[in-house]
């Protein structure tokens, strides 16, 4: 009988990282600490646009404590923040200095900076920098009539354009033609932890460090040494726990570049933590998107054209992503649906708001809502059940790979595999669809608004093209896997940690995870764009596969046993036919191949290696999501009755992982589909800064969610078959709420703005009064 | 959202108290309570005191007592000290159902019903429930000590009579007789919020008609108050929805309610109506 070892990958074990967390061990940013560090106190723009005409430090350096004040002059040989993919010639001019230079252009831009013995004098001190604005007109709508950035620069910094096919055509040809104006408000990820940034200057070593960094530090490594015109092996980054990254966290803002531009010149460490309102001013925001659009279908509601006209609210800079988002709208919005031909035609605007960026599902939060609300509005148009209209136009099984001339981050649209129909039949079974719509009819009927809806989605992940990982398993057994990868609270190790463990053969606890420093590795690609698992997993199966190998050819000697017949499991090699005969640990081998060890004959010391992935094209898993929701006719509040996600991941390498990114990810799209803007005046001052006023939903709103977690649809693009899973439960959730909150009122083409606050629900119930 | 510098005291009686306030009147002195409110102002630098007097360590001021068909709730009763007191009448009834709807558990802990009263925030609960009940605010000075109805308590939005050298010791409530019926409804768009809008009714029925009726509501002006207008709907009426729903409407044409960037006044006033019509009902039932 021959033993066969329990696989790692695919069970729900507890998590890794958890042991410091749970015992409040945990290093955030703020936790970081260095002898004789100053604190850093950003002075920010009171209005959002405005002519910079001076700024008096002379009061805060009086001040007791304070060792420094810069403004504009005192950086003016640094150069703006780049783009994170580096130079983008026609945007080059739109790039945010790092403090505001002649203009400002949102609140809450920073303007100068105080360094101080500690963060209360640092505040003291920044209340006593002087600023001399004169106020100009801001922009605070990406619709109205385009102004300048500065001289000869336009407020539309970018079009953006995608599409195939004889759009006009088929508009001229169509049975019915449908249209709607739709808007996504403005919203983002506000993790809990706030950002952080300590600059620290190693003299000694003549190495320049970077602590709390997040989400993509070799990326972030390599513009930093641009812009300080530095080597990357003398500039290197440190990532702790992340309290939540979402995108927003990470990037590269003006903060980083100070702390570290500060511990170079004032040769102390530099210590930098974001407040909350702070936060809310100047943290990436994203989301907001106006759109126009407009379906040409023939009788059946198949798909003949989309016509797709947005307006991007950029706010006041492009951010280190560029024009992803806006690129990323253009190329995903026909989602999985036969598109006879399309046309998208983004605007990407400037506005003296907060800049905004890349948040969890950058580009389909926006467009599923679009797509979504686009097919109901058919259904209706036609007379058609909202089931069938998507039916009609799904993407088959049999059709995969399915490309279409499109492009999302650079990489041509092509969908691996999958059986969205199949899925779609699963949800609608689970949640029992068609009794749901007898009995809301009959509640209707009783006077209650209730009602159903639902939003199918693809998700894309998984984007390459390169990632590795060194794999090294010392003489205790202990195997350290060195990545490149980013932890922000996902679960990262965990997976990493289950994969090594299982192709290895190695026992998952002895696992230890590296992430996010840079002087541990030399590459990597972070977390961002549910990758993580996809890439690093995949370089790390790569890596673990050829340790196995070394290490079964190397126990195969000492146990006179041909490797073919050994077997590894929880660090003990032994012999499949007799599990219970002669055995070596993993430590052992790792020991027998010490550089001194006789036992190692020609092999290459050390019981490590490197493994590499490439893709050559983004994965793409997708889903669907069901919505029962029940509004309040006094107040117009909405209230989520039952609520279904639908997803097929691929593989899940921790289902219990999956899942709670499925649900952690629904909460944040309940949180823009009812009730989180960052909402401005007509002057431009945000009104939203505060957690009284930006309101995130807590335990009490989110409902109960059923996750119905599918591996139908492996990818064939990698060996290990996952896709990505951190951006599915947030995609659709407003397209979802949308469609039911639409069903309730039983009323088309009302919904068409996001989020669905009480207020603009009760103004939709009174107009069906007067 | 680091505070300014300020220096604080800690008084060991109301007296030594009263006389610190006296002290500092000129300059910015404030009384620190529950610290749910002011905490955060300063913490914003919207609160700037240049003197904080800090009650938490008056014992005296932390005493429920009745007396004479009156309550007297000290300083330094916490929100949540309402769940396990005994207060006698419909009263005790009427607060221990209010209490839960302000902020959430970790909050009540700290937070003061005379801070609240102190703070004025117009949706406050407590704010509402003492101008409904025509409660009488204990004020005390180094020269004397002075009660204060509630009707002229609040002068506008997080704005009171109460003077710089002014301490609130307490707040006085009538005890309402057994079988006073009242009932209780606000709107905030979360859990926890402060309330958008809220309606407090009290009544009393002999012999099946309406008696003694207030209704209160907070949240949609700059202070609570009673609306006299919905009041003069229900006396000596006898309970109904049709009488409930012209009550509420009458309420809410008598409102002159906020309007800011987020909440329309309109809306406000819908509400008001929806939430006397409802909370009557919860009254009646
Ligand atoms: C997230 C959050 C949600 C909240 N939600 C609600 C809600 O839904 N409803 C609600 O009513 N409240 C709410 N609050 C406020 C809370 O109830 C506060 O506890 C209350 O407003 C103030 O009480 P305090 O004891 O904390 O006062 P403090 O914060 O200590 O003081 C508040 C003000 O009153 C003054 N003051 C306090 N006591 C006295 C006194 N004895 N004499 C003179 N002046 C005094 C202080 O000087 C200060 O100006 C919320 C607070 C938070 C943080």
């Amino acid at each position: 009988m021959n033993h066969r070892p329990q696989p790692i990958i695919g069970q729900s074990l507890t998590r890794l990282e958890d042991p410091p967390l749970v015992r409040g061990k945990g290093r955030f940013a703020a936790d970081v600490n260095f002898p004789h560090q100053l604190h850093m106190r950003v002075v920010r723009s009171p209005v959002a646009h405005g002519r910079l005409r001076g700024v008096n430090v002379e009061a805060a350096l009086q001040l007791k404590g304070v060792v420094a004040v810069w403004t504009a002059q005192d950086v003016a040989d640094l150069s703006p923040i780049d783009y994170r993919e580096g130079r983008i010639e026609k945007l080059e001019p739109y790039r945010q200095p790092v403090l505001a230079r002649d203009f400002v252009r949102y609140v809450g831009e920073p303007v100068a900076v105080v360094f101080a013995v500690d963060a209360y004098v640092a505040e003291d001190g920044a209340d006593l920098v002087e600023l001399d604005i004169e106020t100009l007109q801001p922009i605070t709508d990406a619709e109205q009539a385009v102004g300048e950035f500065a001289p000869g620069l336009s407020t539309e910094a970018a079009i953006v354009t995608q599409g195939f096919g004889d759009v006009e055509g088929a508009f001229a040809s169509a049975h019915a033609v449908v249209s709607l104006d739709l808007q996504v408000g403005r919203h983002s990820g506000v993790p809990l932890e706030t950002r952080g940034a300590i600059g620290r200057y190693d003299a000694a070593r003549d190495v320049l460090e970077l602590h709390g960094a997040a989400k993509v530090p070799h990326k972030n490594r390599e513009s930093l040494a641009r812009m300080l015109g530095r080597t990357t092996t003398t500039l290197h980054l440190y990532e702790y726990h992340v309290g939540g990254g979402f995108g927003i966290r990470g990037e590269i803002y003006p903060e980083d570049i100070l702390v570290l531009v500060a511990a170079l010149r004032l040769e102390r460490p530099v210590k930098w933590i974001e407040d909350r309102r702070e936060h809310m001013m100047c943290a990436n925001q994203s989301r907001h998107q106006r759109h126009y659009v407009s379906a040409a279908v023939d009788r059946e509601g198949r798909l003949l054209a989309i016509k797709n006209e947005f307006f991007h609210d950029q706010g006041a800079y492009p951010r280190t992503h560029a024009l992803r988002i806006a690129e990323t709208t253009c190329g995903i919005l026909p989602g999985p649906y036969h598109v006879g031909a399309y046309s998208a035609l983004g605007h990407y605007r400037l506005t003296n708001k907060t800049p905004c960026a890349t948040y969890r599902a950058p580009g389909r939060y926006e467009t599923n809502f679009v797509r979504e609300r686009l097919l109901d509005a058919i259904a209706h148009k036609l007379g058609i059940s909202r089931v069938d209209v998507r039916r009609v136009n799904l993407i088959k099984k049999e059709e995969m790979p399915y490309e279409r001339p499109l492009s999302v981050l650079e990489d041509d649209v092509s969908y691996d595999s999958g059986d969205y129909e199949g899925l779609l039949d699963k949800s609608l079974q689970a949640i029992g669809w068609d009794e749901l719509q007898a009995s809301l009819k009959e509640r209707r009927a009783n006077g209650e608004i209730v009602g159903a809806g639902l939003a199918l989605f693809i998700e894309k992940s998984g984007l390459g093209p390169t990632d590795g990982a060194h794999v090294n398993v010392d003489t205790n057994g202990v195997v350290e896997v060195i990545t490149g990868g980013a932890s922000v609270g996902q679960g990262f190790e965990t997976v990493i940690g289950q994969v090594c463990a299982d192709i290895l053969g190695a026992d998952y606890r002895k696992v230890r995870v590296v992430h996010g420093q840079t002087d541990r590795i030399e590459f990597g690609i972070g977390a961002h764009a549910s990758r993580a698992t996809v890439m690093t997993a995949n370089a790390v199966a790569a890596a673990a596969a050829k340790v196995r190998a070394k290490a079964l050819d190397m126990a195969s000697e000492l146990l006179q046993t041909p490797a073919a017949d050994l077997e590894i499991e929880k660090g003990v090699i032994f012999r499949r036919d007799a599990p219970s005969g002669p055995t070596i640990t993993l430590g052992a081998v790792a020991n027998a191949l010490r550089p001194m060890a006789k036992t190692r004959g020609p092999r290459e010391p050390g019981l490590c290696s490197d493994g590499w992935f490439d893709s050559e094209h983004q994965v793409y898993p997708y889903g669907n999501q069901l919505a029962v929701v029940k509004i309040d006719p006094r107040s117009g509040a909405v209230t989520v009755e039952r609520y279904l996600i639908a997803y097929d991941v691929g593989r899940a390498i921790n289902p219990m992982l999956v899942r709670g990114q499925i649900l952690g990810g629904f909460a944040q799209g309940l949180g823009g589909a009812l009730y989180e803007e960052f909402l401005y005046d007509d002057n431009g001052e945000p009104l939203s800064v505060t957690f009284a006023d930006y309101l995130m939903p807590t335990m009490a709103e989110v409902p109960p969610v059923e996750v119905l977690l599918c591996e139908d649809a492996p990818s064939p693009r990698n060996p290990l078959g996952i896709k990505g899973a951190g951006e599915s439960g947030i995609a659709p959730v407003g397209a979802a709420i949308a469609s039911a909150v639409e069903d309730a009122l039983q009323s088309y083409g009302v919904v068409r703005q996001l989020p669905l606050t009480p207020q603009r629900i009760k103004a939709i119930l009174d107009g069906f009064k007067s | 959202m680091k505070p300014a510098p300020f220096t604080l005291h800690r008084p060991s009686d109301v007296a030594e108290a009263a006389q610190l306030l006296t002290r500092f009147a000129d300059d910015e002195v404030r009384i620190l309570a529950g610290g749910q409110s002011l905490v955060p102002m300063m913490a914003f630098r919207l609160a700037r005191p240049g003197h904080l007097i800090d009650i938490n360590g008056l014992g005296e001021l932390a005493q429920i007592t009745q007396s004479d068909g009156a309550i007297e709730i000290g300083a330094l009763v916490r929100h949540n000290d309402i769940a396990s007191a005994e207060i006698e009448g419909a009263t005790g009834a009427l607060l221990k159902k209010v209490m839960p709807n302000i902020a959430h558990h970790p909050i009540r802990a700290r937070g003061t019903i005379c801070g609240s009263l102190a703070h004025a925030d117009p949706s406050s609960e407590w704010c509402l429930s003492a101008a409904t009940l025509d409660a009488v605010l204990l004020a005390r000075s180094a020269t004397g000590k002075r009660e204060i109805a509630a009707r002229d308590w609040f002068t506008g939005a997080m704005s009171t009579s109460l003077q710089a050298d002014e301490l609130l010791t307490g707040v006085r409530l009538p005890v309402l007789p057994e079988g006073t019926r009242f009932g209780f409804q606000e709107f905030s768009r979360r859990k926890g919020d402060f309330a958008i809008c809220a309606a407090l009714v009290v009544f009393e029925i002999h012999y099946g008609v309406i008696e003694e009726a207030r209704i209160g509501i907070g949240g949609a002006e700059d202070h609570p108050r009673r609306i006299a207008e919905g009041e003069a709907v229900l006396k000596g009426q006898r309970p109904s929805a049709e009488l409930f729903a012209r009550a509420g409407a009458a309420v809410a044409a008598a409102l002159d309610p906020m309007e800011d960037h987020s909440t329309k006044a309109a809306y406000r006033r819908d509400l008001a109506c929806d939430l006397v019509e409802g909370a009557l009902q919860e009254a009646a039932r």
